[in-house]
């Protein structure tokens, strides 16, 4: 047992390591890259210029006000996307008629691209945080029915036997059986629904802002500040990573019970 | 034992189930009568697909029932009852919960307001889980998994006990070992047990009564008294008499 573990975290750390390697690789390739084309800072900075840019948007508090505003969508979108998507999933999953009837509607829904609708989103409802949230939502809401609506029907047909045999009610068997059993589908559809709902947010300040990550990518540009447009990228790439990472640790700690074996022995050391 | 004396707990009374699932649908019980008095420990045998877990999926009031009728503690029977527990074939545990929460389920269902109920601990050391209380289902073997089920029946203190082929899925060894390790527990404290099996000899070791149904549309083509004395031996299974009542239920069977 104890050399299975000490192996496992040893390719673990092995697996670790390589992230700065391959940083320090993919700078020196970026500084190689702009030497051999002998491009103009507007055209592709280095990334020592990106390092300088990023400094000084920290100094003067700019990165972080966009950097929070792009957040607060991102996260808003996830809220109001993941409770509408997991309620209408719950219904859908419990009756297979308003499935066949809503169906065809959701999938058709699906063919509208949101990039498409964004303008008509910020025209009604605004350049300001509730246009930015309604994209983030439509975003993340696709994956989020389906995950809910495939986590439902996985829960086998025994244990909801032996929930009416113990005359569980309605809502004991929601939340000591459905939720529980779902749970593990659930935070898939959460992973892939934080991801998009980044895309989401950029899309719609793109579209129409005066504040946000995607706007301060669009004023770079307008500038020809390129640094700043990097900036605004790493930062976006950072913001997807947290939220990745912190909704797998969330899901490592609640679902302990459902992590493979050899996660578990990573997870208790 | 007492057969004349008692009074049934359980009264099946004319009845026949239809699945309506096709066109046709599916007849799958047909007529079947049969009692069952207190503590009295009954085997039900059948072709697998003869309606043996439908027939029990109706007594634990899981399934409607349209044509007969069905009386359990003297009122018809419409819906799950307090006082019924079930044990599956798999052993149907929550792999979220660990072995003494699975235990408490039933309690925790009803608020705690269980008049009788067992302590969890106590059930775990009557099955024999000591020191296993905090472990997941994934980390038991099959037996202790369903041992875990059958504690978690009887934590509520059921008079009638209901098991679907409980041991089908385990080996022959510890598929014996747990018949020996039920007859313990319905021993101390002779509850009603109704078993389906399709194992004759493990029908014939445990049961006061074996019921055979035949191919579907079933109905109970054998009501067979076991006359083996109790206690039952390891040994009676290479008796003569034990032969003669396997060799009937076999041709019961089919
Ligand atoms: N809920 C159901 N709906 C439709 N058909 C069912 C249902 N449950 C069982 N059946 C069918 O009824 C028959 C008897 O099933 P079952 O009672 O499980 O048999 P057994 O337990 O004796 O093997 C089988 O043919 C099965 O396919
Ligand atoms: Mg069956």
């Amino acid at each position: 047992m104890d050399r299975v573990k000490k192996n496992m975290n040893g390719s673990r750390k092995n697996h670790w390591s390589l992230i700065p390697i391959t940083g320090i690789l993919s700078i020196l390739i970026w500084y190689f890259v702009v030497w051999l084309g002998d491009f103009q800072a507007f055209i592709l900075p280095t990334p020592q210029l990106v390092w300088l840019r990023f400094i000084r948007s920290l100094d003067d508090g700019s990165l972080l006000r966009h950097f929070s505003v792009t957040l607060g969508e991102v996260m808003g979108g996830l809220a109001v996307g993941v409770f509408t998507a997991s309620s209408l999933g719950y219904l859908l999953a419990r009756s297979r008629k308003l499935e066949r009837i809503m169906s065809p509607y959701i999938v058709a829904s699906q063919s509208v691209p949101v990039v498409a609708i964004a303008p008509l989103l910020i025209i009604w409802f605004g350049p300001g945080l509730t246009s930015k949230v309604i994209i983030c939502s439509l975003i993340v809401f696709f994956p989020i029915l389906i995950n809910t609506i495939i986590g439902l029907r996985s829960v086998p047909e025994d244990l909801y036997d032996l929930m009416r045999s113990l005359q569980a009610n309605r809502w004991q068997i929601f939340s000591l059986l459905e939720v529980p059993a779902a749970l593990p589908v659930l935070f898939g559809g959460l992973r892939i629904g934080a991801t998009l709902s980044v895309i989401g947010a950029v899309v719609g300040e793109f579209v129409g802002a005066d504040r946000g990550l995607g706007f301060l990518i669009n004023v770079g540009r307008g500038q020809y500040d390129t640094s700043l447009v990097f900036v605004a990228v790493f930062s976006l790439v950072f913001m997807a990573l947290a939220l990745y990472g912190s909704i797998t640790l969330i899901e490592n700690k609640l679902l302990k019970w459902n992590m493979r074996p050899e996660q578990r022995i990573l997870n208790d050391t | 034992m007492n057969a004349v004396t008692a009074e049934p707990i359980l009264k099946v009374k004319d009845l026949s189930t239809t699945f309506q699932n096709d066109k046709a649908g599916l007849h799958v019980l047909d007529q079947i009568n049969f009692k069952v008095i207190e503590s009295e420990f009954v085997c039900i045998l059948g072709p697998s697909g003869s309606g043996k877990s439908t027939l029990l999926r109706i007594i634990a009031g899981l399934l409607p029932y349209s044509q007969g009728e069905i009386e359990l503690d003297g009122e018809i029977l419409n819906g799950p009852r307090p006082g019924v527990g079930m044990i599956f074939q798999n052993s149907n545990l929550m792999p979220w919960r660990t072995v003494i929460e699975n235990i408490q389920l039933p309690i925790s269902l009803q608020n705690g307001n269980i008049l009788d109920a067992d302590s969890p601990q106590k059930l775990i050391d009557l099955v024999g889980l000591q020191g296993f209380e905090d472990v997941l289902p994934r980390d038991l073997s099959g037996g202790m998994a369903q041992r875990v089920a059958i504690a978690r029946a009887l934590v509520q203190n059921p008079d009638l006990l209901l098991l679907d082929e409980p041991f089908g899925a385990l080996d022959a060894i510890t598929r014996e070992r747990m018949g020996e390790e039920l007859l313990r527990i319905w021993n101390a404290d002779q509850k009603t047990v109704i078993m389906v099996t399709h194992n004759i000899s493990e029908a014939l070791y445990l049961a006061d009564r074996v019921l055979v149904l035949s191919d579907r549309p079933a109905n109970i083509s054998l009501d067979l008294e076991v006359t083996l004395s109790r206690p039952r031996k390891e040994e009676m299974r290479y008796t003569k008499e034990f032969g003669q009542f396997a060799k009937q239920l076999r041709a019961a069977i089919g």
